[in-house]
Parts: structure tokens; C-alpha cells; sequence
């Protein structure tokens, strides 16, 4: 179970040999490709491949599901960032800024500091999981609900920030956000709410179905208003990011792995919550934080480099104790098990070679995605140069197939329509809708968590701040409320520019 | 973030049917059921025991049924999403979705999810998972008898860690509290895996959890009993409920289903290859290792089972919902 010098070498052995080699570049170029489509996401990606994969031996297989899933997250900032289409929620930090530097043109340098920052965070992360794996393991266990309950409501304390200065506008932004998330059924009990007896609405609001409704149609219909004829602002084109921007963002990219991988470690703490606090944690270290939203390259950086971070922590309890940590984790244990792979202590014991074969072939992986993203910039950035009355209605359609392939269904399709108009009418009242996407993602656990907590602790809320864990999440998330509050009232009134022109 | 496969489905049954179109087609024309591919939903995240189980089943029922059987996905509402869907599609015996109990029966007594139990026929049922009672390694209890003293002396005390309210997990936990004149502080988990994540934490303090969970997590816990009828293989030392004089045999089981009015013919043609699958001794060896407990109930015999159940779930879900 323990770290070898011998066991990691064989398993670079294994890794490269062609056969291995082979299937680790085609997860990795699917994967790729089913970042880059919005509404197919990794789990998707990976159980779409799964039963093709039974002619394949176990350790080529897995190798090529674990590069679909770590794929997945190189390509899941391009529609972002190109066309404002967060595929995924963990993309949507990656939009705030990577869409603005798109519109000044940089839309080639934001592709590929987000791809450097994945793999400089991805190898990071994967040096965590190499030495400290088993030691790390257990990390997921000291979280009970209520430690999971306060990490949420640090998470929410956040919106005090990414709002900015329009506070008020943040809130109701985040309320609007826990609201949509209620729809359906309690996760728990199964109890309906807010479906108004509509069937359709008992699954619940797809998330997915949201963001692209909100950022994309919502852009789209902006632009159509004031007849633009190319979202580009000005015609100074930079394909590739200088040598300062990846010199610049070098503390960031390390930051963020951080980040990513202890939060990875977490079951729950999907790349979506990573990557909004690797975010605000830039913002906030960030000697100017007014170029947030506007085009900074660390707004990129950041929550590019920590969600792949997240999904290379995620592998250390899979690997170790057989714990998933997400939707796409799951339907991965669910492949070793068909294989007769039991994951656990055991696996690292029993099955060294396999284990070790896929690790080494994450390195391997992370620079093949790097290799294969980089010349692709280019192709990617031109999209920005097709003008707007041919670009508006491809969005549209991308955006239409995106939200019906999420659960094929319909009733998703109209959900984007709605949420088009809500963003529409979002940015007319410059309501930030940033605070809205963070509040549904956390939406889920706050509520599972808090229920659990209250039922574990017979209705005692001092069980937050008994348990120490607990109690240091809570002291950061009121650090941070005051902080912003107060940074708020030193600035004083209100500053236009702050507003959430997302 | 759940499941699209449809348009790969779409797609495979597109070229599947081209290739029958092609070649066998004059062959078979007009022969009995089935005569083209056939559709396998399964109405959970792809990965879990629904799954595992189709995916173990698909190549023996393409053998038997000489058709094409592809593995589709309608997931959400703890199933409920699917099981709609079941009842609302061609009843020509050409999808068939995963069923689970008590889950069908249960949902709709709770309240209007788009489904009756009524509307959903059993082909057959084939895989079932007994509940066990466990602690963590290290929990104080060593034996039933101590923990459910402690229960009793102070009510509510003890949380039973289990999957979703209303479900399995909850009236087992139910139906011990009423048999042994306990009570324990039921938590609720949004599915296994984070029911076993906080038992192995040490944040509940009790589950009430799937016989293939246990077996997996081994060696860091410790099971105290089983809600199985004979003792389960893999954990011998740990006595039945009933042995305790608790008369209750919880279990979730799992089987496939079909729409009313799917002709009684396609019905019997599934049935047959299914029962035969489950019959077959290397099948039910593997599903035994990985803390399954493979069954074999035919038609007949599984509406006779979820009649049985529900009769059984009515009378105890009465003292839920008060």
C-alpha cells in the first residue's frame, strides 16, 4: 500500500507501453471532446464508454476511463471561454473572465493559460496522490455532516465577494439560486416541492440546463438588442499568452492545485465548488481584484488549474477505501468492479502493478491532454472572428443540443429557454449571476448536511462549533462575511464597474 | 449531471436494425417475439447494483434471445423517473426497465410520483441484497443485545445511518424500533455511499445497510446481525434477527418489468431467459462473492412476492406517516 520508487518506475513501465499508450490517448482525445461539448459531461462520457471497454484487459481500461475523466476538465473551458457557454458547472468561473478576455481578444491566451494551469495543477495534484495517498485516505472520513454543512456555508459566504459591490444584488442572486434548487424532490425524503403538480419538474431543474440558459441565451439575446456585429471588442488579436502571463499566474496555479486536491478528497465537493473558492481566493490575494470579471488571466487560471486538481484528488479515496467522490468516480468504481477490482487498501496490496500502472499513466496522460489542447488554441480562438449574426444563431443551436442531450429530454430544452430570459433580464437589472450558480451548487449538500447534523446532534446547533473541524469553517465563513462587509463599507457606495457584467 | 446514452442507443439501434435489415431479415420474417434488439433500462446511476447486475446479464440474454439487448439509462427520483417512464411505454415487451423493492411500492404510497405498483409487471427478480445491522470497528458495541440495551435506556440517542427516508433502510430501522421497543435517531443519506462514508467516520453510530455494502467495507466494521432468513455466508458469525427473536426478513431486491398489457407471450420469452440466467451456478457464484444473494423468482412468483410485500409495507408505513 505504501510508496515505492520500484513500484512507480514499473508502473511507468506499464504505462508506456504502446498498448497502454494507446488507449490513455484516446480517453484523453474523447475525453477532450466531451469537455468541449456542452451537457456531456465526464460520468457521461465514461459510462457511454464503459461497455466498450470489455474487450479491453482491466488496467488499459481503466487507464483510458481515468483519461476521459481528467479530459473531460482540459476541455471543459473552451465553450466557456470561447462563446460564454459553460458546459459544466465547474466552468463557469472560468467564463466570468475567460469570455471577457475572449471579447478583447484574448481569447487565445485564455485557452491556453487554462491549459498549462491544468496540467501544471493536474501533476501537482497527481505528486499528492503518488506520496501521500495512503495517508491522505482517511481525510474524507473526519467529514461528517456537520463539518460538510460548514464547508458549505463557507462556500456560500463567498457570494459576499463575488458580488462585489452590488451586495444586495449578489444576495438576491443567491437566493434566486437556493430557490431553483428546491425544485423537486427532497434528496432524503423524496417529498415534492415547488413542482405545482408538473411531473416533469419532480426530477428537478437540471442544473446544466441553468447555467447554459442563463450565460449563453442570455448573452445571445443582449447582443442581438444592440446589434452586435462581433462579440469581439477590438480587432488586436493574441493568439498564444506571453511568457509574463505564465510567469504571472505561476503562484496561482500552485494555489489552486492545492486547493483542488484537498477539496477533492472530500466525497461531495464536486470541481464546481472548488473551483468558485480557488477563484475568490484569487480575487481576493489579488493586489488588484477589480480586474476580476473583466479579463484577468488568474481568473482563468485559477479555478482551470483547481478543477483538475479536484478530479485527481478524487482518485485518492476511490483508490483507497472504494469512495467515490462524484457522479463520474462512480460509474468509474463501477467499472473496476465489473473487472473483479475490489478498490481499497487491498487493491494497493493485491493488484500493485494495476494500481501503480494507473497512476503513472495519469502523468502521462496530463501531458498528452496538454499536447493535444495547446495546438488547438488557435483553431478554438478564431471562433471569436466569425461575426455575430452567424455566431448568435450557432450558439443558440449548441446551445438547444446541449440542454436536450444533458437528460434528452424536452422539458430541459424549455428550462433553457426560461433561464435565457431570467439572464437576459439578469444582466438588464446587472444582477451578478455568479452568486446564483454557486448558490444551486451548494444548494443540495447545505440542506442534506443541515437536516443530518440536526437529526445526529437531536436539534442542537451547537454541534457546528463544538466539533473542530466544523467550528474552523464556521469562523472562516464569518471572517469572510465581516471581511467583505466591511471592505464594502470602507470603499463606500456603490461602484458601478463592480457589478456583475458577466 | 445524469446520464445521456440515448443517442448512442439511437444511434447502435439505427445500424443494428440496417444490419438486420440486411441480412437476416426474410430469414426470421414474422417469427415470434423478439425480433429485433430490445431495450434494458436501468433506472439507476450506471455503476450501481442495478447496473453491475445488466451488465452482467446483457450477454447471456443476447445469447438466449438472439437479439441485440442494449443498456439504456432513465435515472432520477430514486428511480422514479424511470419507472414512469415504464409505465407510459410501448407495452410490446421490447423495453423492459430495472425494478426494485420495496422502492415501487413504497414511492407511490408516499404520493403521486407518476406511477402505480399496479402498473408495473414483474418479469422476474433475480438479485437481492439482505440489510445488516453494523457499527464501525471501534464502536463500543460488540454484540445486538448491548446495542439495543443501549438504545432502550435512552431513546433517540443512537443514530441509524441509512439510505433516503422512506426507503429500505428507514422501515428495517422502523420495524426493529417497533419489535425490540427501541428507538434510534434515523439519519438519512442521499444513497450508500455516503451512508458508509459516515459509518466508517464514526458519525452515525449504527447502519442499516445493503449486504454488498458490508461485505465491501469488511474488515472496518463490525456487522451485529442480519435481517436475512438464514444466516448470510459471508459474515457467519453474525446471528439473524430472527435468531434474536425479532421476527423481520428486510431485504432490497431486484428484478426487471414491463408495462400492463405487454402480451403475455413476450413476457414468457423474458421470463425464460432470465430465470435461466439466474439459474445458472456460475452467475449466482460470482453474485455471491461480490455479498449478493442471487434469487430466481419467475413471473407468477414475483407478483406474488410484491403482493406479499406491500401488504406487509401498508400496515407500516401507516405508522410513518401519521
Amino acid at each position: 500500500m505504501f510508496f515505492s520508487v520500484d513500484l512507480l518506475m514499473q508502473g511507468f513501465g506499464a504505462a508506456l507501453s504502446p498498448e497502454n499508450l494507446l488507449w490513455a490517448f484516446v480517453g484523453c482525445f474523447v475525453g477532450t471532446l466531451v469537455g468541449v461539448l456542452p451537457g456531456i459531461g465526464p460520468s457521461s462520457g465514461i459510462a457511454i464508454l464503459l461497455p466498450l471497454t470489455t474487450f479491453l484487459p482491466p488496467t488499459p481500461a481503466i487507464i483510458m476511463l481515468a483519461a476521459i475523466y481528467y479530459g473531460a476538465m482540459y476541455g471543459g473551458s473552451t465553450t466557456a471561454i470561447v462563446v460564454n457557454i459553460p458546459g459544466e458547472a465547474s466552468s463557469v468561473p472560468t467564463a466570468l473572465d475567460g469570455y471577457e478576455m475572449a471579447k478583447q481578444g484574448r481569447a487565445g491566451a485564455a485557452l491556453a493559460i487554462s491549459a498549462i494551469s491544468s496540467f501544471v495543477a493536474g501533476t501537482v495534484s497527481l505528486l499528492g496522490l503518488t506520496f501521500f495517498a495512503p495517508t491522505l485516505a482517511s481525510f474524507a472520513l473526519y467529514f461528517g455532516p456537520p463539518e460538510y454543512f460548514a464547508l458549505m456555508i463557507m462556500g456560500l459566504s463567498l457570494v459576499v465577494s463575488l458580488a462585489g459591490k452590488a451586495l444586495l444584488k449578489g444576495l438576491v442572486s443567491a437566493i434566486l439560486g437556493l430557490t431553483a434548487s428546491l425544485i423537486g424532490q427532497n434528496p432524503l425524503t423524496g417529498a415534492c416541492r415547488l413542482t405545482f403538480g408538473c411531473e416533469d419538474l419532480m426530477a428537478g431543474v437540471n442544473f446544466i440546463s441553468v447555467i447554459i440558459g442563463l450565460f449563453a441565451l442570455g448573452e445571445v439575446f443582449c447582443n442581438v438588442e444592440q446589434k452586435v456585429t462581433y462579440i469581439l471588442d477590438n480587432r488586436k488579436i493574441e493568439w498564444m499568452p506571453k511568457w509574463v502571463d505564465v510567469y504571472r499566474c505561476r503562484w496561482v496555479m500552485l494555489r489552486s492545485s492545492v486547493i483542488g486536491f484537498f477539496m477533492g478528497l472530500l466525497p461531495g465537493c464536486s470541481p464546481a465548488v472548488t473551483t468558485f473558492v480557488a477563484y475568490d481566493l484569487e480575487k481576493r490575494l489579488s493586489k488588484t481584484p477589480e480586474r476580476f470579471g473583466r479579463g484577468a488571466i488568474e481568473g482563468v487560471a485559477a479555478p482551470e488549474g483547481a478543477n483538475n486538481a479536484t478530479s485527481s484528488g478524487g482518485f485518492v479515496p476511490l483508490l483507497a477505501f472504494g469512495l467515490p467522490t462524484g457522479p463520474a468516480l462512480a460509474v468509474l468504481l463501477g467499472g473496476l468492479m465489473m473487472y473483479g477490482l475490489q478498490p481499497g487498501p487491498l487493491l494497493f496490496q493485491s493488484n500493485p502493478s494495476f494500481v501503480w500502472a494507473i497512476i503513472a499513466s495519469m502523468y502521462v496522460g496530463n501531458v498528452i491532454c496538454l499536447v493535444l489542447n495547446l495546438p488547438l488554441v488557435g483553431m478554438w480562438a478564431r471562433i471569436s472572428l466569425i461575426p455575430f449574426p452567424i455566431l448568435g444563431p450557432l450558439i443558440l443551436v449548441f446551445s438547444v443540443i446541449g440542454a436536450y442531450s444533458i437528460r434528452f429530454m424536452l422539458f430541459d430544452v424549455w428550462v433553457t429557454l426560461v433561464f435565457g430570459v431570467v439572464g437576459y433580464l439578469m444582466r438588464k437589472m446587472k444582477i451578478p449571476m455568479a452568486p446564483m450558480v454557486l448558490a444551486s451548487v451548494l444548494a443540495q449538500m447545505l440542506e442534506t448536511s443541515l437536516s443530518q447534523s440536526l437529526l445526529i446532534s437531536r436539534g442542537s446547533w451547537s454541534v457546528f462549533f463544538t466539533r473542530p473541524i466544523a467550528c474552523v469553517f464556521m469562523a472562516l465563513a464569518i471572517g469572510s462575511i465581516v471581511r467583505g462587509l466591511w471592505v464594502q463599507y470602507k470603499t463606500g457606495g456603490p461602484e458601478a464597474l463592480a457589478d456583475g457584467d458577466d | 449531471m445524469k446520464c445521456r446514452f440515448h443517442a448512442l442507443a439511437k444511434l447502435s439501434v439505427f445500424f443494428l436494425l440496417c444490419a438486420v435489415l440486411l441480412t437476416g431479415v426474410q430469414a426470421h420474417a414474422a417469427d415470434k417475439f423478439p425480433t429485433h434488439p430490445l431495450t434494458y433500462v436501468v433506472t439507476f446511476d450506471p455503476g450501481g447494483q442495478s447496473d453491475r447486475e445488466a451488465r452482467r446479464q446483457q450477454p447471456h440474454l443476447q445469447k438466449l434471445l438472439g437479439q441485440q439487448v442494449i443498456v439504456d439509462y432513465k435515472v432520477g427520483g430514486g428511480g422514479a423517473v424511470g419507472w414512469k417512464e415504464l409505465t407510459k411505454t410501448k407495452p410490446d415487451g421490447y423495453s423492459f426497465y430495472s425494478i426494485n423493492t420495496p422502492h415501487i411500492i413504497l414511492q407511490p404510497m408516499q404520493q403521486d410520483v407518476g406511477y402505480k405498483t399496479e402498473q408495473i409487471v414483474p418479469v422476474a427478480m433475480f438479485q437481492s441484497t439482505p440489510l445488516g445491522v453494523a457499527v464501525p470497528a471501534d464502536s463500543p458495541y460488540k454484540t445486538m443485545k448491548e446495542l439495543l440495551e443501549a438504545a432502550k435506556k435512552e431513546p433517540g440517542a443512537l443514530s441509524m445511518g441509512g439510505s433516503a427516508a422512506f426507503s429500505g433502510h428507514h422501515l428495517a430501522t422502523l420495524r426493529l424500533e417497533k419489535l425490540a421497543g427501541v428507538s434510534f435517531s434515523y439519519v438519512p443519506f442521499t444513497g450508500s455511499a455516503p451512508q458508509m462514508t459516515a459509518a466508517l467516520g464514526g458519525h452515525v453510530d449504527v447502519v442499516f445497510a445493503n449486504s454488498d455494502d458490508l461485505v465491501r467495507f469488511k474488515d472496518k466494521i463490525r456487522v451485529l446481525a442480519f435481517s436475512s432468513a438464514e444466516r448470510f455466508p459471508h459474515f457467519p458469525d453474525a446471528p439473524t434477527l430472527k435468531e434474536l427473536g425479532y421476527d423481520m426478513v428486510d431485504s432490497i431486491d431486484r428484478g426487471v418489468g414491463v408495462p400492463l398489457n405487454t402480451p403475455a407471450e413476450a413476457i414468457a420469452t423474458l421470463e425464460a431467459a432470465f430465470m435461466e440466467i439466474a439459474r445458472n451456478p456460475d452467475i449466482q457464484k460470482e453474485m455471491r462473492d461480490q455479498g449478493f444473494v442471487p434469487l430466481a423468482l419467475g413471473h407468477d412468483a414475483s407478483v406474488a412476492y410484491i403482493k406479499k410485500v406491500s401488504a406487509e409495507y401498508a400496515e407500516l408505513a401507516k405508522s410513518i406517516k401519521k
